[in-house]
């Protein structure tokens, strides 16, 4: 599904070169849940914005579902966002001046969907969440874990192929973000790929793998027996 | 998409309704007073007879000499005697002539008072020449004119005061204790500027009621309403039959030439029937003719006043003004978005979308610009008075074509306006957004 090959990312001034990843290597393969853990400065959001073809890269392949994207122009890039990737932030990013219904409906519009289709995605995919009766509610008028499961629902109506969430739990308190982490692994139950990036070890345990990041290079958690997660420790598979 | 982008147009202008008022004001005052100076200039200097102004021309002979002529220009008219000699010569395929008069009307009955009337004496060939409508009837033939018949033609208005409407072909009007049967009606026509009669200061005047055979005129001793140039050096003699076989220059001409070749042969003929005059002893000088056409002829004249060129001008170049106050505005409405942009370039917008929807939104934003400005141009035709003289202030009329352009102005203007803006918020980075957010 995600799979980058001796990537590089050189951020370049006049000054100086900054690697943000470097000879970075990893494969998602479908269905997977895969938590992106590091320290601060380690290139995580890098490396998510590049998956989400949000960045370019300086070097090296990526390879989504199949498809090299590195010689791909912007429509093109937006185009397979639209269709394949569905993203959760941290900062929830909905519009403000939209409705729950209106938020959801924005990346359907982008792909040409008719009126009575969207309309049955968002209201799918907020049952989902459990928000079907908040659709004309502004994300002003919502807590912080329903707004967050707006942009969950936001993120599946479209059907993606790849999830792919930035500290998605990293702005709510811990009863609400239980509810977001339960939610996500519903969703991969149902046969999601997930790449998450976290911060929180709790988080990145109910992940079925853990992918480290230091310097811009991945420390595979799976080989590194300081990081053992609970599934490892259970013998659960791993993809 | 166009749909959903105007409608998020719609909701952007209540957002920030201090902002929405800022440019909405400064594109309806930009708009409002280009229109209104707009309105007043095609009035005044459009092609008062489209499709045909190339093809007639007055025409023009200098009957007073280098020592006492306009800078080496001909009077504007002709004397009696040169008009009338040109038209017997028939050298154009259409000529025309005439001069302006005010005929007292006796209504029938004893039901009005007798009032003046606005006309002129001329010929047929007016009425095709200058391709004049008709509601009843037609003009009068060629033979009415050699015959110097008591006929004549009246406009809509005059037919609507004195016969309330209905179609008045054979009926009589009196004028100046003469009468007159009426053999057509024309329907509305009142060319501005007056192109035919330039010369009696007609540009903008009030339309005309009736015409009749120039010979006829002539014959009744009806007096020129129009303006009557005796020169300074110019002995006219007493009585009149002298005015009439003098030098006084009071009738306009007009003949029509299908094409460059047949107006450089009139030219010739022209000079030569000035030479002619001048083997006769009546000019001492060389021939000086000269053939205008219309649009000529109203440069020549100066018709369009410089105010209302001015007065363009500066509305056009405040608009610009209003415009480039607008781009900030604009400028700023659109980088406070930056972190919704990020979000939609994230959700699959292409560069493109972020074009077509703020561009859309502007456009919005001049919508609502036009509609302001349509009010303030409607309210501004009361006050254009204030700049113009009164018969040309009168010509600034708020019609569906004004009402339209102002419109499509504001709306485009705005939209050139928001292309930087559009540009820069299409360039928001939506990693960079999104990790700053």
């Amino acid at each position: 599904m995600l799979k980058m090959t001796h990537l590089s990312k050189v951020y370049r001034t006049e000054v100086v070169e900054t690697y943000a990843l470097r000879d970075f290597n990893i494969d998602v393969k479908e269905g997977e849940f895969v938590a992106v853990t590091g320290p601060s400065g380690s290139g995580k959001t890098t490396f998510l914005t590049i998956a989400g073809l949000l960045e370019t890269f300086s070097g090296g392949e990526y390879h989504l579902d199949g498809i090299e994207v590195s010689n791909l122009n912007d429509n093109a890039r937006s185009k397979i966002r639209n269709e394949k990737i569905g993203f959760i932030f941290q900062a929830f990013n909905l519009i403000p001046d939209l409705n729950v219904f209106d938020n959801i409906e924005v990346p359907l519009r982008y792909r040409g969907m008719k009126a009575a289709e969207r309309k049955q995605r968002i209201m799918e995919s907020l049952e989902r969440v459990g928000l079907a009766s908040r659709a004309k509610h502004y994300p002003a008028e919502l807590s912080g874990g329903q707004q967050q499961r707006v942009a969950i629902a936001r993120a599946l109506a479209g059907s993606p192929r790849l999830l792919l969430a930035d500290e998605p739990t990293g702005n709510l308190d811990t009863q609400m973000a239980r509810s977001v982490l339960e939610l996500l692994e519903d969703i991969h139950r149902e046969g999601a790929t997930i790449v998450m990036v976290t911060h929180d070890p709790e988080l990145a345990a109910r992940a079925q793998r853990n992918v480290h990041i230091i310097d811009g290079q991945v420390v595979d958690l799976a080989e590194d027996p300081r990081f053992h997660p609970a599934q490892v420790a259970t013998g659960e598979a791993r993809g | 998409m166009f749909a959903y982008y105007f409608q998020l147009g719609l909701r952007s202008l209540r957002r920030n309704p201090a902002l929405t008022a800022l440019m909405v004001m400064a594109i309806g005052f930009g708009v409002a007073a280009s229109m209104i100076t707009w309105s007043v200039f095609r009035a005044v200097s459009g092609d008062p007879i489209p499709g045909k102004s190339g093809q007639l021309y007055t025409v023009l002979i200098d009957n007073r000499g280098p020592q006492y002529n306009d800078k080496g220009e001909p009077p504007e008219a002709l004397t009696y005697t040169d008009a009338t000699a040109l038209v017997a010569a028939r050298k154009a395929a259409h000529q025309t002539l005439l001069f302006e008069v005010a005929p007292s009307v006796l209504p029938e009955g004893n039901q009005s008072l007798p009032f003046i009337a606005h006309g002129y004496a001329t010929n047929t060939d007016f009425f095709g020449m200058f391709e004049v409508p008709f509601e009843f009837g037609g003009a009068w033939r060629a033979s009415d004119d050699e015959g110097r018949a008591a006929v004549a033609v009246i406009s809509h208005a005059l037919n609507q005061q004195l016969f309330n409407g209905a179609d008045s072909v054979g009926r009589e009007i009196t004028m100046d204790r003469h009468t007159y049967r009426i053999v057509g009606v024309t329907a509305h026509w009142d060319p501005k500027p007056r192109f035919y009669d330039l010369f009696s200061g007609n540009a903008f005047g009030d339309p005309v009621q009736v015409y009749l055979p120039f010979a006829r005129a002539v014959d009744v001793e009806m007096d020129t309403a129009g303006r009557n140039n005796c020169g300074s050096n110019v002995d006219f003699g007493s009585g009149r039959d002298a005015w009439l076989h003098g030098e006084c220059v009071w009738v306009p001409m007009w003949v029509e030439l299908a094409d460059q070749p047949a107006a450089n042969a009139y030219r010739d003929f022209l000079t030569h029937y000035a030479a002619e005059q001048q083997r006769a002893g009546r000019f001492h000088w060389a021939p000086n003719v000269r053939l205008r056409d219309v649009n000529n002829w109203l440069d020549y004249k100066q018709v369009v006043p410089p105010e209302s060129r001015i007065s363009l001008m500066v509305a056009l170049g405040f608009f610009v003004i209003c415009l480039v106050n607008t781009i900030g505005l604009l400028l700023a409405k659109f980088m406070r978005r930056a972190a919704e942009i990020g979000v939609r370039r994230a959700l699959g917008a292409p560069r493109g979308e972020i074009y077509r929807q703020f561009l859309i939104e502007a456009a919005t934003v001049g919508l609502a610009g036009g509609v302001l400005g349509l009010l303030l141009t409607a309210l501004g035709m009361f006050g254009v008075g204030l700049l113009f003289e009164p018969q040309i202030a009168r010509l600034a009329h708020l019609d569906a074509s004004l009402v339209a352009m102002t419109l499509l102005v504001a709306v485009v203007a705005t939209v050139l306006a928001a292309f930087y803006p559009t540009w820069r918020a299409a360039k928001v980075q939506p990693a960079w957004q999104l990790k700053s957010n």
